[in-house]
This record gives C-alpha cells, sequence and structure tokens, in this order.
C-alpha cells in the first residue's frame, strides 16, 4: 500500500523503515524540512551534538559496537564539510554509515549560494558511494540503495545530498518503502570459491611454522566465532591487527597479541618466521608489513577478504579467497572439521610443539608485562593505567579510544576477550573520535561500561559533546593518560629529531580537566600520585557514579614511549623495544 | 606498458568523475578517455589508456570494479582487439604545399573535409601510431590545429562487452 507523503516525511518513513533508532545530527538551514518530519514523529530519535565531526563519530562508534549502520543528519556548508572527516575515519575502516546532508535548493545548485558546497565533490574520495537526490519520488529507493551499499560488500559510508527542494513539504508524491534492491552493477561476492578453500586447507594442514593474521573484517564482517572454531581446532597462534582486536580472545593463550608498527615482539617474530600465514579480513596495512620486500620472506599467504581490491594490493597473495568473511570462515572451518576426523595425523603435531616453544620463548624474552603495579613515590606509567583499568572493568568494558600513544597502549594492554569492544580510529587515525564514538556505544547499550581511553591532546579536540553527554545523559568514564604533550609526537621527535619537540609542548597552558568537567555537569578526579590511581581507578567504575560521566585525569610520565616500535625500511622482525636500543636511532616511519 | 581499459557503467551524472577521481587519487595516469552513451542509452562506454605494469593494471581494474556505478571493466590488451582513434588536423595549404598534403592524405586513406583559399582541415582515422606518422610525414611547419579523439577499442571476433 503506497502513500502520499512530502520529501521530508518520505525521507524519516525510510529511516524508520530502514529499523534506524538513532539519527545523530546538527539542524540548519538547507535541512530544516527534514527536522520538522522528525520533530513530528516518534520512532527515529534525532540527538543533537554540538559539532557535526562528532555526528559522525558517533554514528561511527555505534555502528562499530553494533554492526548496524550509523545514520548521520547536517545541513549542507559548513554542516557538510564538517561532517567530512568523520566520513573518512569511517571510510579507512571500512564502518557502514549513512549520511543525509543537507543542499542547496536544486535552482541554485552551481550559484554559490549562502552554505553551498558540493558536498558531492568534498566527499567523493572518502564514500562508497553518494547520490543526490533530484525529485522527492526517488528518495525511498535512494535510501534503500544508500543502507544496501553501505552495508554489505566491505562495508562503508554513503553520503546522501538532499536539495531543500525534494524536502519541500508542498510537494508530495507516492511512498513506498522497497524490501529489496537489486543493482546490475553492484553484486559483492558472498560465498569464497571452493576449490581455493581446498587449497588453503590442504597448506594449513601442511603447515609447520602457521600464523593466523586477523584484522577488522573478522570482527566487522561478524567471523570471530568461526575463527575462534578454527584456531583452536588447528592450534594455530593468532595475532590480530590494531582494528582486529577483540576477533579472537586476548586473553587466550593462543593469542600472541597485537602485531605490526607496535605490536608485540613475538608476533612480529611469529609473522617473520612463518611458513604459513592465513590473513582474514586484514588489508596488509603499512603499519603492519614495514617494508614489504621484506615481508615474512617463508611464508605461503592464504588472504581472505571481502574486498578484491585489497588481495594482492601490497602483498603478493599464493591462494586469494573472495567472499563474506562468516560465510568463508564457516566453510572453511567445516572443511577443516572433516578433514582432521579422514586424517587424524594430518597435522605436524612435533613441528607446531617446536614452533611454540619457539614462539614462547619470543614471548618470556621480550613480551609486555601485564603486571606493572604504581609504586608510591614513582611517576605514574600510562601502561598502569590501562591495567589498572583493565583490572577495575573486569576486562569486560567497551574501550573507545583516541590517537596517539594512549591508544597504543590500551590496544596492547586491555585484553579484550570479544569482538565489537574495542573501538578506534585505526586507518585514519583521527583525534576527537575517542568521546563521541564512546557515546554512540553507550546509545546502543545502555547499561554497558563504556570507557574512552584518551589523551590531553585528543580530549580537546572534541570534548564540547560534555555537553551532548548531559543532554542525553550518557555515562562516559573518560580515562585522560595526560602527558601534557603530543605524545606520540614527541615520541618520534625525540627518537628520529633529536629530541627537538617543535610544536608537541604545551605544558603552561593546559586547562585544569577536573574543573572543565564538573562545569559541564560531570565528575572529574585528577590523579598525580602513583599511589592514588587504583583507588581513584576504582571509584570511576563504582556503582555511585555508574550514572556519571566521569573524567579521571591521570598525570601520567611524560617521557614513556611505546615499544616495540618497528624500524624502518626494515622487515616484522626489526623492532626497537626499549629507549637503550633505540638510541641508535635514524629513520621511522 | 600501454594498455587499453573498457569500461561500461551506468549513465549517470557523476558516474565519469568517479572514475577520473580513482585515477588521480591513486596516482594511475590517464593517457587518452573517451566516453559516450551506448546502444543501451542506460549505459555509457569509456575506453582510456594507461600504462602500468601487469600489478598495476589488475589494481587498476580492481579498484574500478569496486565503483559501483561501474557494470563491466577490461583490460582489451589482454585479448586481440582492434583500435582506432580520429583526428581532426587543420594544416596551412597554399601554393605547392597544396599538392603534396593532398598526395600525403591520400596515401594515409585520410579525407579532406574543409577548404579555404590557404588551408585545409583533415581527418584520419587509425590506430595512434598511424596518426603520430601522418604528423611526422606532413611535417610541424604546415600544421595549424590537431584535435584527437583518444582510443576507442573493441575485442576482435565474438567476445562481447556487455552488462
Amino acid at each position: 500500500m503506497s502513500e502520499v507523503l512530502s520529501g521530508g516525511d518520505m525521507l524519516v518513513r525510510a529511516l524508520q523503515d530502514e529499523g534506524v533508532e538513532y539519527l545523530f545530527g546538527y539542524p540548519g538551514g538547507a535541512a530544516l524540512h527534514i527536522y520538522d518530519a522528525i520533530f513530528r514523529q516518534q520512532k527515529v530519535e534525532h540527538i543533537l551534538v554540538r559539532h557535526e565531526q562528532a555526528a559522525t563519530h558517533m554514528a561511527d562508534g555505534y555502528a562499530r559496537a553494533t554492526g548496524k549502520p550509523g545514520v548521520v543528519l547536517v545541513t549542507s556548508g559548513p554542516g557538510a564539510t564538517n561532517a567530512v572527516t568523520g566520513i573518512a575515519t569511517a571510510y579507512m575502516d571500512s564502518i557502514p554509515m549513512v549520511v543525509i546532508s543537507g543542499q542547496v535548493p536544486s535552482d541554485q545548485i552551481g550559484t554559490d549560494a549562502f552554505q553551498e558546497t558540493d558536498m558531492l565533490g568534498v566527499s567523493r574520495p572518502v564514500v562508497k558511494h553518494s547520490f543526490l537526490v533530484r525529485d522527492c519520488g526517488e528518495i525511498a529507493e535512494v535510501v534503500k540503495k544508500a543502507f544496501h551499499i553501505a552495508t554489505t560488500g566491505r562495508p562503508g559510508p554513503v553520503v546522501i545530498d538532499v536539495p531543500k527542494d525534494t524536502t519541500d513539504p508542498a510537494v508530495t508524491a507516492e511512498y513506498s518503502y522497497p524490501d529489496s534492491v537489486e543493482m546490475r552493477s553492484y553484486k559483492p561476492a558472498v560465498r569464497g570459491n571452493g576449490r581455493q578453500l581446498r587449497k588453503a586447507v590442504e597448506k594449513l594442514l601442511s603447515s609447520k611454522r602457521p600464523m593466523i593474521y586477523s584484522g577488522g573484517g573478522v570482527v566487522q564482517g561478524n567471523g570471530a566465532s568461526r575463527l575462534t572454531s578454527i584456531a583452536r581446532r588447528l592450534g594455530f597462534p593468532v595475532t590480530n591487527t590494531l582494528m582486529g582486536l577483540g576477533g579472537f580472545p586476548g586473553d587466550d593463550p593462543q593469542f600472541v597479541g597485537m602485531l605490526g608498527m607496535h605490536g608485540t615482539y613475538e608476533a612480529n617474530m611469529g609473522m617473520h618466521h612463518a611458513d604459513l600465514i592465513l590473513a582474514i579480513g586484514a588489508r596488509f596495512d603499512d603499519r603492519v608489513t614495514n617494508n614489504p620486500a621484506k615481508f615474512c620472506p617463508d611464508a605461503t599467504i592464504v588472504h581472505i577478504d571481502a574486498d578484491p581490491a585489497s588481495i594482492s594490493k601490497i602483498i603478493s597473495a599464493d591462494i586469494p579467497i573472495v567472499g563474506q568473511v562468516a560465510n568463508v570462515l564457516t566453510e572453511l572451518d567445516k572443511m577443516l572439521e572433516t578433514a582432521l576426523e579422514n586424517q587424524p595425523d594430518a597435522l605436524d603435531k612435533d613441528a607446531h610443539k617446536a614452533w611454540w616453544e619457539r614462539i614462547e620463548q619470543w614471548r618470556a624474552a621480550h613480551g609486555l608485562n601485564h603486571d606493572m603495579r604504581p609504586e608510591a613515590g614513582k611517576p605514574i606509567l600510562p601502561q598502569m593505567v590501562i591495567q589498572s583499568l583493565y583490572r577495575a572493568t573486569g576486562g569486560d568494558a567497551i574501550v573507545t579510544s583516541d590517537v596517539g600513544q594512549h591508544q597504543m597502549f590500551a590496544a596492547q594492554y586491555y585484553k579484550f576477550s570479544q569482538p565489537r569492544r574495542w573501538v578506534n580510529s585505526g586507518g585514519l587515525g583521527t583525534m576527537g573520535f575517542g568521546l563521541p564514538s564512546a557515546m554512540g556505544a553507550q546509545f546502543a547499550y545502555p547499561n554497558e561500561t563504556v570507557a574512552c581511553v584518551t589523551g590531553e591532546g585528543s580530549f580537546m579536540m572534541n570534548m564540547q559533546e560534555l555537553s551532548t553527554c548531559l543532554q542525553y545523559g550518557l555515562p562516559i568514564k573518560i580515562v585522560c593518560l595526560n602527558n601534557q604533550a603530543l605524545g606520540m609526537v614527541k615520541q618520534w621527535q625525540d627518537m628520529q629529531y633529536g629530541g627537538r619537540h617543535s610544536s608537541s609542548t604545551y605544558a603552561d597552558s593546559l586547562p585544569d580537566f577536573k574543573t572543565i568537567a564538573e562545569s559541564f555537569g560531570h565528575v572529574g578526579f585528577r590523579i598525580d600520585k602513583a599511589e592514588d590511581l587504583e583507588g581513584a581507578m576504582r571509584e570511576t567504575f563504582s556503582a555511585e557514579l555508574k550514572k556519571r560521566v566521569v573524567f579521571l585525569d591521570v598525570w601520567v610520565d611524560s617521557n614513556e614511549h611505546v615499544y616495540p616500535m618497528s624500524i624502518k625500511g626494515g622487515s616484522m622482525q626489526d623492532m626497537y623495544l626499549n629507549k637503550i636500543t633505540d638510541s641508535q636511532a635514524g629513520d621511522y616511519m | 606498458m600501454r594498455r587499453i581499459i573498457a569500461v561500461l557503467l551506468e549513465n549517470e551524472s557523476g558516474a565519469l568523475s568517479r572514475v577520473i577521481g580513482l585515477f588521480a587519487q591513486r596516482g594511475y595516469n590517464i593517457e587518452t578517455l573517451t566516453v559516450a552513451p551506448t546502444e543501451d542509452e542506460t549505459l555509457s562506454r569509456l575506453t582510456l589508456t594507461t600504462s602500468g605494469d601487469d600489478n598495476k593494471t589488475e589494481q587498476i581494474v580492481k579498484h574500478l570494479n569496486r565503483l559501483i556505478e561501474v557494470v563491466k571493466v577490461q583490460d582489451l590488451c589482454e585479448a586481440d582487439h582492434v583500435e582506432r582513434e580520429l583526428m581532426l588536423i587543420k594544416v596551412r595549404a597554399e601554393g605547392a604545399d597544396r599538392a603534396e598534403v593532398k598526395r600525403t592524405v591520400a596515401i594515409f586513406r585520410g579525407q579532406i573535409i574543409d577548404v579555404t583559399t590557404n588551408a585545409y582541415t583533415l581527418q584520419l582515422t587509425g590506430t595512434s601510431e598511424k596518426l603520430d606518422a601522418f604528423l611526422g610525414a606532413i611535417g610541424s611547419g604546415l600544421v595549424l590545429e590537431v584535435v584527437r579523439s583518444g582510443v576507442s577499442g573493441i575485442g576482435r571476433g565474438d567476445k562481447i562487452l556487455s552488462a
């Protein structure tokens, strides 16, 4: 049954029909017909942010935590351009998102009208696809296509640019929301190729030094439980990328930690010496591979990914398998189960035992110390704060982060045991992502503990959202590793630029974050003594403060560096491990 | 290595800009580009020439396929194909040059499509090499203006690129 609606009503109705719960946005002239339509309904809740960038990060955090697409509404011009950083963030990490931007009326497009920006042009390199609505009659179909494209294949953000005249309440058309959409030019691969899968099984079974390298595709593609089943069946070591953390339980003995630039010693050594790498939903990012020419010289590479363009882009795959990660892993798991039933001795147990012994030696020699306790009178090390957070939350919080040293410490020391519990901007590295993405996750899971690990630099990029937290009662726990500097920049300057801290410090002009939190109506603590850390962390996550935003400002040792760190131009086994080895200095990546 | 890539894409505004944007964004070069609607007016066919090794070409093809409006992509150089380019040239044609230009045009099977008292406008079709050779033969001294269509290409035999 179809009905007659205006474009504004149609747009909101289509979001309802798509099952959208939250719309993160900010009003403005070109979007006002749409905002009026939102006002006249109850199903889709609009969340008023304080800056459009934060709206996109909230939608992004919501999407990462739930797997459902995040939805954003902004006005034309500055509203749209402010959203671009968040769109690019989602694009780089393949996050499903639909961004609706108001646009000046069709007959004013191209005239440099007030608040006009060519949003399709500006956003083109950072969207999976985009649409310009031409008349209100096509709105339902465009919305359906946008959600279909954003959520299938390799997910990504889709922009719908909506000229004001197409949402005019005086202009109506028939509305009916399509059940499905068929596009001849867009048919993402779903299942893996059977022949390739059989070859992969053969290689997996005959490997002697295997390594499973899984990325964000396993988390976003809902493949974590299958991956765990495969890894346990085979007994192989598993490493996760920054985006893939939680794809395999972080507290499992088979887990060797994150790999890459700041990955663990055992993960990077294991990768380098492996004879077989099973890469799943990962894209051989430069932050992982180090010098591609020296990457894993002995390894046969099996690469499973939803995006054919990710395969053999940086590192040539011996056995490429294109398909939805969850489907491919399910198929692979079944084939492995059958193969091992038929040939119980198929795996080379002796070789694997020897391989695990080497890995344990690496782990014992230079693995991360997960038991660093604060000592009275000594500086607080940032790693201790993450470990304290892990204890206080029982390892069970949704943790978001901003970008920099604190992000790496969180990735290294918070052992994520489930997927969708670790939310960070991996590909684009967007400072200011932490707080709004935590808010998006909290909207999705109002009863869960959501912690934002941040630095004082990143936090100041989107701290206006503390006001939004108050408005919607979002009890985010903000743990700030305050090192009074742009820590990662400073680390590079220490290591690569003779300690010349060009524009990376501002200790004399930092605000009092405790007072800031309080002035926004929240709770603030400032901790600068090691002996106070545990107690303050427990209080932050206590039942009394469960419903409050708490800002825990922890003054940490500002000289601490993140290790291990890859040596530029080297292979994965080339790492600086501490300040002594990095005194040989040189080039970084 | 020179490649000729044929792309069928939805005949929609903005589709072409995504193709061009992809090349700019990923640092691929475009040497020639030609695009027009096909017998099915909902589809445009685009032919572009670029250069690169097998890996680069594979990446170009994969990334083109990733664009939502792209329906089919083919590297024509992977199989037998025919390619043509159209060139219009305005040359100075005065005195003895008038007869000389006419003879050269005849040798290259071109046509004179416009004549004035001191200039000819010529039309030539062929491979890009043939058009280059013609320009060499006529000599740069006489050439006043050149416009080339860019390469169009099609697979030989029964192979058909269709939606």
